[in-house]
Protein backbone atom coordinates (compact mmCIF):
# COMPACT_ATOMS: atom_id res chain seq x y z
CA UNK A 1 0.00 0.00 0.00
CA UNK A 2 2.24 2.74 -1.17
CA UNK A 3 2.78 5.14 -4.01
CA UNK A 4 5.88 6.47 -5.67
CA UNK A 5 6.74 10.04 -4.83
CA UNK A 6 7.06 12.65 -7.53
CA UNK A 7 10.83 12.48 -7.20
CA UNK A 8 11.36 8.77 -6.83
CA UNK A 9 11.17 8.68 -3.03
CA UNK A 10 8.87 6.17 -1.41
CA UNK A 11 5.62 7.62 -0.08
CA UNK A 12 3.65 5.54 2.42
CA UNK A 13 -0.09 5.85 1.76
CA UNK A 14 -2.58 7.33 4.23
CA UNK A 15 -4.59 4.06 4.55
CA UNK A 16 -1.36 2.29 5.61
CA UNK A 17 -0.74 4.90 8.31
CA UNK A 18 -4.32 4.67 9.56
CA UNK A 19 -4.14 0.85 9.58
CA UNK A 20 -0.95 0.91 11.65
CA UNK A 21 -2.51 3.49 13.98
CA UNK A 22 -5.58 1.27 14.55
CA UNK A 23 -3.32 -1.73 15.23
CA UNK A 24 -1.33 0.30 17.79
CA UNK A 25 -4.51 1.42 19.56
CA UNK A 26 -5.86 -2.14 19.59
CA UNK A 27 -2.57 -3.47 21.01
CA UNK A 28 -2.70 -0.80 23.74
CA UNK A 29 -6.14 -2.12 24.66
CA UNK A 30 -4.81 -5.69 24.61
CA UNK A 31 -1.87 -4.84 26.91
CA UNK A 32 -4.18 -3.15 29.45
CA UNK A 33 -6.55 -6.14 29.28
CA UNK A 34 -3.63 -8.57 29.63
CA UNK A 35 -2.43 -6.77 32.78
CA UNK A 36 -5.74 -7.80 34.40
CA UNK A 37 -5.17 -11.48 33.55
CA UNK A 38 -2.81 -13.66 35.51
CA UNK A 39 -0.35 -15.44 33.25
CA UNK A 40 1.91 -16.23 36.21
CA UNK A 41 5.57 -16.09 35.24
CA UNK A 42 4.60 -14.93 31.74
CA UNK A 43 3.06 -11.59 32.85
CA UNK A 44 6.20 -9.64 32.03
CA UNK A 45 6.80 -11.59 28.82
CA UNK A 46 3.30 -10.87 27.51
CA UNK A 47 3.57 -7.14 28.30
CA UNK A 48 7.01 -6.87 26.70
CA UNK A 49 5.96 -8.97 23.69
CA UNK A 50 3.10 -6.56 22.96
CA UNK A 51 5.44 -3.57 23.43
CA UNK A 52 8.00 -5.04 20.99
CA UNK A 53 5.22 -5.67 18.44
CA UNK A 54 4.02 -2.06 18.75
CA UNK A 55 7.56 -0.69 18.48
CA UNK A 56 8.20 -2.83 15.39
CA UNK A 57 5.07 -1.44 13.70
CA UNK A 58 6.16 2.14 14.47
CA UNK A 59 9.71 1.54 13.19
CA UNK A 60 8.66 -0.25 9.99
CA UNK A 61 5.80 1.99 8.88
CA UNK A 62 5.79 5.34 10.71
CA UNK A 63 9.58 5.56 10.50
CA UNK A 64 9.65 4.12 6.95
CA UNK A 65 12.32 1.54 7.71
CA UNK A 66 10.44 -1.12 5.70
CA UNK A 67 11.18 1.00 2.63
CA UNK A 68 14.52 2.35 3.87
CA UNK A 69 18.11 1.48 2.98
CA UNK A 70 19.97 -1.56 4.29
CA UNK A 71 22.38 0.75 6.08
CA UNK A 72 19.57 2.20 8.23
CA UNK A 73 18.42 -1.35 9.04
CA UNK A 74 21.98 -2.24 10.05
CA UNK A 75 22.11 0.77 12.42
CA UNK A 76 18.89 -0.38 14.10
CA UNK A 77 20.13 -3.95 14.49
CA UNK A 78 23.40 -2.59 15.94
CA UNK A 79 21.50 -0.48 18.49
CA UNK A 80 19.44 -3.49 19.58
CA UNK A 81 22.50 -5.75 19.80
CA UNK A 82 24.38 -3.17 21.91
CA UNK A 83 21.36 -2.79 24.20
CA UNK A 84 21.24 -6.58 24.51
CA UNK A 85 24.94 -6.72 25.44
CA UNK A 86 24.51 -3.94 27.99
CA UNK A 87 21.60 -5.61 29.76
CA UNK A 88 22.40 -9.33 29.37
CA UNK A 89 26.06 -9.20 30.39
CA UNK A 90 25.43 -6.93 33.37
CA UNK A 91 22.47 -9.00 34.54
CA UNK A 92 24.38 -12.28 34.13
CA UNK A 93 27.13 -10.81 36.31
CA UNK A 94 24.69 -9.85 39.08
CA UNK A 95 22.81 -13.13 38.79
CA UNK A 96 25.97 -15.23 39.14
CA UNK A 97 27.50 -13.41 42.11
CA UNK A 98 28.37 -15.87 44.85
CA UNK A 99 28.26 -18.97 42.66
CA UNK A 100 31.94 -19.63 43.24
CA UNK A 101 32.57 -18.10 46.65
CA UNK A 102 31.10 -18.62 50.09
CA UNK A 103 29.02 -15.43 49.87
CA UNK A 104 25.33 -16.34 49.73
CA UNK A 105 23.76 -13.10 48.69
CA UNK A 106 23.20 -12.25 45.04
CA UNK A 107 22.87 -8.57 45.92
CA UNK A 108 25.90 -6.47 45.00
CA UNK A 109 25.55 -4.48 48.19
CA UNK A 110 23.81 -4.93 51.48
CA UNK A 111 21.17 -2.53 52.66
CA UNK A 112 21.69 -2.14 56.40
CA UNK A 113 18.27 -3.06 57.70
CA UNK A 114 17.62 -5.93 55.33
CA UNK B 1 16.98 16.84 -10.78
CA UNK B 2 18.90 16.84 -14.00
CA UNK B 3 17.85 20.38 -14.91
CA UNK B 4 20.39 23.21 -15.09
CA UNK B 5 19.36 24.92 -11.86
CA UNK B 6 19.82 22.71 -8.79
CA UNK B 7 17.17 22.77 -6.07
CA UNK B 8 17.91 25.68 -3.64
CA UNK B 9 17.99 23.26 -0.68
CA UNK B 10 20.70 21.10 -2.28
CA UNK B 11 24.05 21.60 -0.53
CA UNK B 12 26.96 21.91 -2.97
CA UNK B 13 28.81 18.85 -1.65
CA UNK B 14 25.92 16.49 -2.46
CA UNK B 15 25.35 15.03 -5.88
CA UNK B 16 21.57 15.06 -5.59
CA UNK B 17 18.72 15.67 -3.15
CA UNK B 18 18.29 11.89 -2.84
CA UNK B 19 21.89 11.44 -1.70
CA UNK B 20 21.57 14.42 0.65
CA UNK B 21 18.41 12.96 2.19
CA UNK B 22 19.96 9.49 2.58
CA UNK B 23 22.93 11.05 4.37
CA UNK B 24 20.74 13.12 6.72
CA UNK B 25 18.50 10.13 7.45
CA UNK B 26 21.50 8.01 8.40
CA UNK B 27 22.71 10.80 10.69
CA UNK B 28 19.33 10.87 12.44
CA UNK B 29 19.40 7.10 12.89
CA UNK B 30 22.91 7.33 14.42
CA UNK B 31 21.44 9.77 16.93
CA UNK B 32 18.48 7.47 17.62
CA UNK B 33 20.83 4.47 18.05
CA UNK B 34 22.74 6.30 20.77
CA UNK B 35 19.43 7.41 22.32
CA UNK B 36 18.50 3.71 22.57
CA UNK B 37 21.64 3.19 24.66
CA UNK B 38 21.08 6.42 26.60
CA UNK B 39 17.65 5.18 27.72
CA UNK B 40 19.08 1.65 27.79
CA UNK B 41 21.45 2.45 30.66
CA UNK B 42 18.47 3.70 32.66
CA UNK B 43 16.48 0.60 31.70
CA UNK B 44 19.36 -1.58 32.87
CA UNK B 45 19.26 0.03 36.34
CA UNK B 46 15.50 -0.50 36.28
CA UNK B 47 15.79 -4.19 35.27
CA UNK B 48 18.38 -4.85 37.97
CA UNK B 49 16.38 -3.36 40.83
CA UNK B 50 13.12 -4.80 39.57
CA UNK B 51 14.72 -8.24 39.86
CA UNK B 52 16.15 -7.53 43.31
CA UNK B 53 12.95 -6.05 44.76
CA UNK B 54 10.16 -7.42 42.56
CA UNK B 55 7.35 -7.41 45.20
CA UNK B 56 8.15 -3.77 46.06
CA UNK B 57 8.09 -2.75 42.39
CA UNK B 58 4.79 -4.56 41.92
CA UNK B 59 3.20 -2.77 44.89
CA UNK B 60 4.48 0.63 43.71
CA UNK B 61 3.31 -0.02 40.15
CA UNK B 62 -0.21 -0.66 41.45
CA UNK B 63 -0.18 2.79 43.00
CA UNK B 64 0.20 4.49 39.60
CA UNK B 65 -2.95 5.60 37.81
CA UNK B 66 -3.44 2.95 35.11
CA UNK B 67 -6.26 4.93 33.43
CA UNK B 68 -4.12 8.05 33.03
CA UNK B 69 -1.19 5.97 31.80
CA UNK B 70 -3.33 4.19 29.20
CA UNK B 71 -4.94 7.48 28.16
CA UNK B 72 -1.53 9.05 27.67
CA UNK B 73 -0.38 6.04 25.62
CA UNK B 74 -3.37 6.57 23.32
CA UNK B 75 -2.67 10.31 23.09
CA UNK B 76 0.93 9.68 22.11
CA UNK B 77 -0.06 7.11 19.46
CA UNK B 78 -2.51 9.67 18.03
CA UNK B 79 0.31 12.24 17.94
CA UNK B 80 2.46 9.73 16.05
CA UNK B 81 -0.34 9.36 13.49
CA UNK B 82 -0.67 13.15 13.04
CA UNK B 83 3.12 13.37 12.68
CA UNK B 84 3.07 10.59 10.07
CA UNK B 85 0.33 12.48 8.21
CA UNK B 86 2.44 15.66 8.33
CA UNK B 87 5.33 13.73 6.76
CA UNK B 88 2.93 12.35 4.15
CA UNK B 89 1.61 15.85 3.38
CA UNK B 90 5.21 17.00 2.91
CA UNK B 91 6.03 14.05 0.63
CA UNK B 92 3.14 14.88 -1.67
CA UNK B 93 3.82 18.63 -1.41
CA UNK B 94 0.63 19.77 0.35
CA UNK B 95 2.10 22.68 2.29
CA UNK B 96 -0.96 23.81 4.26
CA UNK B 97 -1.60 20.27 5.45
CA UNK B 98 1.97 19.97 6.76
CA UNK B 99 1.38 22.93 9.09
CA UNK B 100 -2.04 21.68 10.21
CA UNK B 101 -0.84 18.16 11.06
CA UNK B 102 2.28 19.46 12.82
CA UNK B 103 0.17 21.78 14.99
CA UNK B 104 -2.15 18.84 15.80
CA UNK B 105 0.94 16.90 16.90
CA UNK B 106 2.03 19.76 19.17
CA UNK B 107 -1.47 19.91 20.66
CA UNK B 108 -1.50 16.17 21.42
CA UNK B 109 2.05 16.34 22.82
CA UNK B 110 0.90 19.15 25.13
CA UNK B 111 -2.08 17.07 26.31
CA UNK B 112 0.36 14.27 27.18
CA UNK B 113 2.55 16.64 29.20
CA UNK B 114 -0.53 18.10 30.92
CA UNK B 115 -1.63 14.65 32.06
CA UNK B 116 1.94 14.01 33.23
CA UNK B 117 1.75 17.17 35.38
CA UNK B 118 -1.48 15.86 36.96
CA UNK B 119 0.23 12.54 37.73
CA UNK B 120 3.36 14.19 39.16
CA UNK B 121 1.16 16.45 41.29
CA UNK B 122 -0.61 13.40 42.69
CA UNK B 123 2.76 11.86 43.66
CA UNK B 124 3.69 15.15 45.33
CA UNK B 125 0.42 15.16 47.30
CA UNK B 126 0.96 11.52 48.30
CA UNK B 127 4.52 12.39 49.42
CA UNK B 128 6.06 9.88 47.03
CA UNK B 129 8.81 12.05 45.51
CA UNK B 130 12.20 10.68 46.65
CA UNK B 131 14.62 13.33 47.79
CA UNK B 132 12.12 16.19 47.61
CA UNK B 133 8.98 15.10 49.38
CA UNK B 134 9.05 11.58 50.82
CA UNK B 135 6.57 10.84 53.60
CA UNK B 136 7.19 9.23 56.98
CA UNK B 137 7.76 5.46 56.76
CA UNK B 138 4.38 4.56 58.27
CA UNK B 139 2.48 6.91 55.90
CA UNK B 140 4.26 5.65 52.80
CA UNK B 141 3.86 2.06 54.03
CA UNK B 142 0.11 2.52 54.40
CA UNK B 143 -0.13 4.23 51.01
CA UNK B 144 1.75 1.48 49.15
CA UNK B 145 0.78 -1.49 51.37
CA UNK B 146 4.41 -2.15 52.24
CA UNK B 147 6.25 -2.76 55.50
CA UNK B 148 9.70 -2.46 57.02
CA UNK B 149 12.69 -2.11 54.72
CA UNK B 150 10.43 -2.45 51.67
CA UNK B 151 9.21 1.10 52.31
CA UNK B 152 12.77 2.34 51.74
CA UNK B 153 13.14 0.22 48.64
CA UNK B 154 10.04 1.88 47.25
CA UNK B 155 12.23 4.98 46.86
CA UNK B 156 14.18 3.05 44.22
CA UNK B 157 11.01 2.47 42.21
CA UNK B 158 9.86 6.08 42.43
CA UNK B 159 13.35 7.41 41.66
CA UNK B 160 13.31 5.29 38.49
CA UNK B 161 9.72 6.34 37.76
CA UNK B 162 10.61 10.03 37.90
CA UNK B 163 13.95 9.50 36.16
CA UNK B 164 12.53 7.55 33.22
CA UNK B 165 9.29 9.48 32.74
CA UNK B 166 11.12 12.76 33.37
CA UNK B 167 13.74 11.98 30.74
CA UNK B 168 10.96 11.00 28.34
CA UNK B 169 9.01 14.19 29.11
CA UNK B 170 12.21 16.21 28.56
CA UNK B 171 12.47 14.70 25.08
CA UNK B 172 8.93 15.89 24.37
CA UNK B 173 9.64 19.35 25.81
CA UNK B 174 12.60 19.54 23.40
CA UNK B 175 10.54 18.10 20.53
CA UNK B 176 7.61 20.51 20.70
CA UNK B 177 9.60 23.72 19.91
CA UNK B 178 11.39 21.83 17.09
CA UNK B 179 8.02 20.85 15.58
CA UNK B 180 6.81 24.46 15.90
CA UNK B 181 9.97 25.65 14.14
CA UNK B 182 9.46 23.11 11.32
CA UNK B 183 5.79 24.17 11.08
CA UNK B 184 6.92 27.80 10.76
CA UNK B 185 9.36 26.85 7.99
CA UNK B 186 6.60 24.85 6.25
CA UNK B 187 4.33 27.89 6.54
CA UNK B 188 7.02 29.97 4.82
CA UNK B 189 6.94 27.45 1.99
CA UNK B 190 10.42 25.98 2.44
CA UNK B 191 9.32 22.39 1.84
CA UNK B 192 7.95 20.76 -1.28
CA UNK B 193 7.62 17.26 -2.68
CA UNK B 194 11.29 17.28 -3.70
CA UNK B 195 12.74 18.62 -0.46
CA UNK B 196 11.15 17.86 2.92
CA UNK B 197 13.97 16.15 4.84
CA UNK B 198 13.58 18.31 8.01
CA UNK B 199 9.91 17.30 8.30
CA UNK B 200 10.81 13.63 7.85
CA UNK B 201 13.68 13.73 10.40
CA UNK B 202 11.55 15.54 12.99
CA UNK B 203 9.04 12.76 12.44
CA UNK B 204 11.71 10.13 13.16
CA UNK B 205 12.55 11.87 16.45
CA UNK B 206 8.91 12.10 17.50
CA UNK B 207 8.18 8.46 16.64
CA UNK B 208 11.24 7.41 18.65
CA UNK B 209 9.89 9.30 21.68
CA UNK B 210 6.61 7.42 21.14
CA UNK B 211 8.49 4.09 21.13
CA UNK B 212 10.19 4.94 24.44
CA UNK B 213 6.75 5.46 25.98
CA UNK B 214 5.46 2.22 24.42
CA UNK B 215 8.06 0.46 26.62
CA UNK B 216 7.77 2.71 29.70
CA UNK B 217 4.00 2.17 29.95
CA UNK B 218 4.10 -1.62 30.60
CA UNK B 219 7.40 -1.45 32.52
CA UNK B 220 6.18 1.16 35.01
CA UNK B 221 2.38 0.88 35.06
CA UNK B 222 1.70 -2.79 34.37
CA UNK B 223 4.02 -4.76 36.68
CA UNK B 224 2.48 -8.01 37.86
CA UNK B 225 -1.19 -8.85 37.94
CA UNK B 226 -3.64 -5.95 38.28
Amino acid sequence: MSERGEHGGHVVSVPTYVGVFLALMALTGVTVWASGQDFGALNTGVALGIAVTKATLVVLFFMHVKYGSSLVKLYIVAAIVWLGILISITMSDYASRGWLGPRQSTAPYQIEDR
Amino acid sequence: MASADPHPALAHHFESLEVQKESATLGMWSFIAQEVLFFGAFLLVYTLHRNLYYPVFEACSHHLDLKLGAFNTAVLICSSLTMALAVHAAAVGKKRQIVAWLLATVLLGSVFLGVKVVEYHQKWEDQLVPGLRWGAAEDVGRELHLQGADVDHAQLYFSLYFGLTGLHALHMIVGIPIILWIAFRAHRGEFDAAYNTPVELTGLYWHFVDIVWIFLFPLLYLIGHH
